[in-house]
């Protein structure tokens, strides 16, 4: 059977995308974030996984007015870098995993969670950020990727605690595919950031720090945190953070082993946190 | 009954919920076209023309044109839409987000720098930190314009 074996956070800000396609990583500034991602992208060579499974969200890219999906799986066979406005990020195009993706929305819908399965769609950097941050720039990326688009731009935003109860239905979900996948789970975005009005910039690297120690320890507790704590408490934009209990949802009920923890400020207008945990 | 809406008192923001999503409806789909070479090409060439085959109201087409983003979310725009405006003028999110405190850009990376605004003061509506209104304009920009 499939196997979720590790899970990977990081924030997934546009201006670390920009950076690494126009060849800024040197540059002190953004040497000081990379250099927090040398030991996770020497850790992806070592584990590479059969199959990434990604949660991120969808920036205005795919999903316009038009229609928002609280929870949307891709269940495509390939997915094209999106242009934002600045035109498409010179990355490769991501390679889907339809198979196991169709599982997993079969399996996940059964368990009371109304997923809307996307056949067609651009990723934007949401998605495409954390790949470079854990993989580089190589020529493809090193396995299949199966998106998973979480709203969280038009309020109301799903609750931590509907997200940590998804992650266990992804997690049984893959547990009852008959291949032996080695499967990752990625949470990406956050962490403290807020891009619009008089706050603008806000950052709270102390409520951050305490949401890395309870989402190691204590993430069905953390689960328990109303939208309102990050809004107030991480900023408007912040409250990507829900993403990341889907991924530390699907982990094992046994405490994880904490791999690798970087925290650092700013990129751009953001608090960059970064976790990989692997199960026992 | 009224949805209870908690994030009405914290101060400088304005929640992107049903509402403000239904106010700015128009103004946001604008902003998607804008994720097309030919259109940004388009806008840019004469952004009123273009403006005006949207039926927005006067008072979103106009903040627009006047490149604030404060009077954008105010109408009803979101962020990640209105970053497609500030990405066909070639801006960063950081040259978009800092236009909104009134810092210049040299200002407001500064802040970030230094570890970014701090929450003390800007939790709840009648702090005194830095993003309650009596504190605005923040810097040194002439306008909240990008």
């Amino acid at each position: 059977m499939a196997r979720i074996t590790a899970s990977v956070y990081t924030s997934h800000v546009p201006a670390i995308g920009a950076a690494l396609d126009l060849g800024k990583t040197h540059e002190p500034y953004w040497q000081k974030v990379f250099a927090g991602y040398e030991f996770s992208k020497q850790w992806m060579r070592e584990n590479k996984p059969d199959v990434i499974f990604l949660v991120y969200n969808d920036h205005a890219t795919a999903f316009s007015l038009d229609c928002i999906p609280t929870f949307a799986i891709g269940t495509a066979a390939q997915y094209q870098p999106a242009d934002e406005g600045w035109g498409p990020r010179p990355v490769p195009v991501v390679q889907g995993h339809p198979e196991l993706a169709s599982h997993i929305a079969q399996s996940v819908i059964q368990d009371d969670f109304d997923l809307t399965i996307v056949n067609r769609m651009d990723v934007d950097h949401g998605l495409t950020v954390p790949l470079s941050l854990m993989c580089g720039q190589p020529a493809e990326w090193p396995c299949p990727v199966i998106p998973f688009a979480v709203n969280v731009v038009q309020y109301p935003v799903p609750s931590g605690r509907r997200c940590f109860n998804l992650g266990r239905a992804i997690r049984k979900a893959v547990e009852s595919y008959d291949e032996p996948l080695n499967v990752q789970i990625w949470g990406t975005g956050g962490m403290s950031h807020q891009l619009q009005g008089p706050r603008a910039g806000l950052i709270n690297a102390e409520w951050d720090n305490r949401f890395l120690d309870r989402l190691i320890a204590e993430p069905g507790e953390l689960a328990q945190v109303p939208h309102i704590e990050y809004v107030r408490e991480a900023g408007s934009e912040g409250i990507e953070l829900v993403m990341w209990l889907i991924a530390r949802g699907a982990m094992s009920d046994a405490a994880p082993t904490v791999k690798h923890r970087f925290y650092h400020v700013p990129a751009s207008n953001t608090a960059v946190g970064h976790l990989i945990l692997e199960n026992p | 009954m009224a949805l209870d809406k908690p994030y009405l008192d914290v101060p400088g923001t304005t929640i992107f919920d049903a509402e403000q999503s239904r106010k700015g409806y128009w103004l946001n789909q604008f902003c998607m076209s804008l994720m097309k070479a030919p259109n940004r090409e388009r806008f840019l060439a004469d952004p009123k023309a273009y403006l005006d085959e949207w039926p927005m109201t006067q008072a979103q087409k106009d903040a627009v044109l006047a490149r604030d983003l404060n009077r954008c979310i105010a109408e009803g725009g979101n962020i990640y839409f209105l970053a497609k405006i500030g990405a066909t003028y070639g801006k960063s999110f950081q040259q978009m987000a800092g236009s909104m405190t009134g810092m210049t850009e040299e200002e407001y990376r500064d802040m970030m720098i230094r570890g970014g605004r701090s929450i003390e003061g800007n939790r709840f509506a009648g702090e005194d930190g830095t993003a309650q209104p009596h504190r605005q304009p923040q810097g040194s920009a002439p306008s909240t314009t990008f």
